[in-house]
């Protein structure tokens, strides 16, 4: 394609400004169309049938009773997906999370699933499908399923990444290991070691808009599937895998999506859907409650820390190790592994170890979470930095700015980084206002980094120039964040256009090439590098056009500000041609015109923000207030401000939610006791104050824009920054997230902390 | 020639070897050396891993050249959310 995708130090005329969002009006008013907006004629209704049992065989299912009631479509069960995953472990997990086959792993498992004309008969339906279940012994919490005699989930799993390998079977499926150096030499060298351990309990991505897809297929093997999804592509794959059907035959289309941030990445309740359709012969409405949600949608780990890290009395960190237990739900995944990774790489260490160890346990699949593993490993890694900054007598902001990794500095995971931002955030969070503003009874401050990846991937984009000159942009990365104004703005920039003649849609599976999904914060990233390479394959066509039009040769013809110009002495004199001109001529100079481009979009860079947090805590009632919350973070070039302020207060937002109330309560027969937004307790508007953003802009040198990533990463330091303000407000130092009033009160009261 | 560094995982599929030197000019060439002199590595390469080039993270495009001299780093294919 010779597309070069160097940073190219413009100056912007659109990219950098804030029109109002082309998607608000729709989406107060009701009119925009999410997952379950869609209706198709002759739809069933479909409902899933649960286990109530947290670990139990299934013996025999009859569905017969079920199947004879008025109404009812079809009835299915395991039988009717037959494993045609061939080998593919990951696949047939994700088979085996959308029906038990044979085994329920957590409460919640699908077990069965009806469609039926109503949803009063499909209930009804529901409860004439007889599970007959012989309940085994479960464990739920992420320690007890390491011990020697905790319930086996898997009588196959033996360790992974352990040589040689174990010949008894156990519940942790892998284990990981990062870092250099020496630590037992690096410890000697400490004057002050801190070694303490740290649990973060289970949270769900709070999505307000639950699981919803109409799905269709028909006798002739086509199918249709309207859903709410961050990856229609992945989607269309799996589903079409999963099910045996052509991937060309089934057309996904992406609804509008109420949040997702990682937990619509995976199918779960898709292929329930298209196979009840298949089976019934007619569309399927399948929508989640929010119970479901709840009980069976990917949650992110709940985990175990370890953490010991010392320093020389001037603050340099001389060794610092992690052993980290993360728990994936019933099934292997890389969760531990990925802690292990990012829990000490916003550091410059000399010598670092971090152990990862994958529990699997009786709750639901783990699914990913807005940077994936990276809070916990924070929280557990930046409360031992405070405290360690605090113990040597320095500035915990200063303590940090010694220690940060910096270009050339070895990663904790393993490569050398090039230029990176941590020591630009920690520097603006110093000099920041938020720092010196002061601080009154019962109140604390807290400040953390946080660190994560961001990638990039495979991305295409159609760019059509309309017969009057106004640009129509298909992409195919869901818009999670406002990436259709981005990328409209990007696509104006490109093309020297206004922004009003610009307008962008996610198109469908069938009507553009493949996407890789909407996440690790590559949305705009990618498609904004797809739509400049579609825009200047559009202006190459159209400046031929401009040729043939001129009747001049087209080394002739310049682009500049949105118009094509000759230049030279013998052109030069021509006026000069727009869009608008270029396309009314189209069809008579070539044909439709259009700029295409189907990329790997690479080079996204790692990705650093601090976070400032001061709150209140009531010692009477161990009730915490955030009063004031502060977001550092680079975002390389802010295409539109207002949205990256959005990620950056998302993030921060449900970071607050999880480090203070936010926790999956299972009682003692394995069952999720708070499985509804009453219990399970998010924060609302009153419950926070406004979140201020500072975006710095240090441009990505891999990208034409400069533009990096930044939906994940805002998530990362919310944890610890609240942990040590929370720790520095009640004068003792919390370990267990979330720091729920119970947990305050009983460390107020010198308690350990349950 | 570059000095590749495999994380622990594919180390030992990789015979228990951390570090390996290859003749190799891009990515492509890469892994057909390493799957040629490590067969335990070809099922981790065809699940897709990613190459961290001097410090930068890359999908597995195979035409992405390697510096002469530069840092190469193995890493599992990373998820997001």
């Amino acid at each position: 394609m010779g597309f070069d995708a160097s940073y190219t130090a413009q100056k912007f005329k659109s990219v950098g400004s804030r029109p109002v969002r082309p998607d608000g009006v729709d989406k107060v008013t009701g009119r925009a169309r999410f997952g379950a907006d869609f209706n198709m004629p002759g739809q069933l209704v479909g409902r899933i049938l649960r286990s109530p049992h947290a670990h139990a065989k299934i013996k025999k299912i009859d569905t017969s009773r079920a199947e004879k009631l008025k109404g009812v479509k079809a009835v299915i069960t395991a039988a009717d997906l037959p494993d045609l995953t061939d080998g593919n472990a990951e696949m047939y997990d994700i088979l085996d999370n959308c029906m038990a086959r044979g085994k329920a792993l957590y409460d919640g498992h699908a077990v069965a699933a009806v469609a039926a004309v109503d949803a009063q008969v499909a209930r009804k339906a529901l409860k004439l499908i007889k599970v007959d279940y012989k309940v085994l012994p479960h464990v739920t919490d992420v320690d007890e399923a390491v011990k020697p005699k905790a319930p086996l989930l898997h009588k196959d799993m033996f360790t992974g990444g352990v040589d040689p390998k174990p010949t008894k079977p156990s519940n942790i499926a892998n284990r990981s290991q990062y870092g250099h150096g020496d630590i037992e030499k690096g410890f000697e060298q400490a004057d002050v070691i801190i070694e303490r351990s740290y649990k973060t309990e289970q949270t769900h991505q709070g999505y307000i808009e639950p699981h919803a897809c109409v799905a269709s297929v028909n006798a002739d093997g086509s199918g249709d599937l309207w859903v709410c999804t961050q990856g229609h592509f992945v989607y269309r794959q799996h589903c079409a895998e999963l099910l045996g059907l052509d991937v060309s035959k089934l057309r996904v289309t992406s609804s509008e999506i109420g949040g997702g941030f990682g937990g619509k990445t995976h199918v779960w309740a898709e292929p329930v859907a298209l196979a009840l359709s298949r089976k019934a012969g007619r569309p399927v409405k399948l929508v989640m409650t929010r119970e479901d949600v709840f009980r069976a949608s990917g949650p992110t780990s709940a985990t175990s820390i370890d953490v010991k890290i010392g320093a020389r009395k001037d603050g340099t960190i001389t060794a610092a190790s992690a052993t980290l237990r993360y728990s994936g739900g019933p099934y292997s995944g890389m969760w531990a592994e990925l802690g292990a990774m990012t829990a000490f790489a916003c550091y410059d260490l000399k010598n670092v170890r971090s152990v990862g160890y994958e529990v699997v346990v009786n709750r639901p699949k783990t699914a990913a979470y807005r940077a994936p593993s990276a809070p916990m490993a924070a929280f557990a890694v930046e409360s031992a930095v405070d405290e360690l900054a605090h113990q040597i007598g320095m500035d915990p902001v200063k303590f940090r700015i010694k220690n940060a990794a910096k270009e050339g500095s070895k990663s904790s995971y393993g490569p050398v980084y090039g230029p990176i931002g941590i020591g630009p955030t920690l520097e603006a969070v110093k000099k920041h206002p938020h720092m010196k503003a002061p601080l009154g009874k019962n109140q604390g401050r807290g400040m953390a980094c946080g660190f994560w990846f961001n990638f990039g991937g495979q991305t295409c984009t159609d760019l059509n120039i309309g017969a009057d000159g106004t640009v129509t942009l298909a992409v195919g990365t869901v818009d999670v964040g406002g990436s259709r104004a981005s990328l409209s703005l990007v696509a104006a920039e490109e093309l020297g256009i206004p922004y009003s003649q610009v307008k962008a849609v996610v198109a469908d599976t069938a009507t553009l090439g493949y996407n890789d999904m909407t996440d690790g914060s590559r949305g705009t990233f990618s498609s904004s590098m797809a739509t400049i390479s579609a825009a200047r394959n559009a202006i190459e066509v159209m400046k031929e056009r401009a040729a043939r039009m001129w009747e001049i040769p087209v080394e002739n013809v310049i682009w500049e500000n949105g118009q094509a110009k000759a230049k030279g002495k013998k052109y030069g004199n021509l006026p000069q041609l727009s869009v608008k001109d270029i396309a009314a001529a189209a069809g008579n100079t070539g044909g439709p015109i259009a700029g295409h481009s189907e990329i790997v979009a690479d080079g996204a860079g790692v990705s650093f923000a601090t976070h400032i947090c001061d709150v209140e805590v009531d010692p009477e009632t161990g009730a915490t207030k955030v009063l004031r919350y502060t977001v550092v973070q680079d975002a390389g070039k802010a295409v539109h401000p207002t949205y990256v302020e959005g990620q950056y207060q998302g993030g921060a937002a449900q970071g607050i939610g999880w480090a203070l109330n936010e926790e999956y309560i299972y009682g003692e027969d394995g069952r999720l006791q708070n499985a509804g937004f009453l219990d399970y307790r998010i924060p609302v508007c009153s419950d926070l104050p406004m979140i201020d953003t500072q975006i710095l802009e240090i441009p990505n040198p891999n990208h034409p824009y400069g533009i990096r990533g930044v939906g994940e990463t805002s998530i990362v330091p919310p944890l610890a920054a609240i942990a040590n303000a929370v720790s520095n407000a009640v004068g003792v130092r919390m370990t267990h997230i979330p720091m729920s009033p119970p947990r305050i009160l009983a460390a107020l009261d010198g308690e350990t902390a349950d | 020639m570059v000095e590749v560094t495999l994380w622990a995982s594919l180390g030992a599929a990789a015979g228990g070897k951390e570090k390996l030197d290859i003749e190799a000019r891009n990515i492509r060439e890469l892994f057909r050396k390493l799957a040629e002199q490590h067969p335990g590595l070809e099922p981790y390469i065809k699940q897709g891993i990613a190459v961290s080039i001097d410090g930068v993270i890359y999908r597995d495009t195979w035409s992405k050249e390697l510096p002469e001299d530069a840092e190469v780093f193995l890493l599992p294919r990373i998820a997001g959310g």
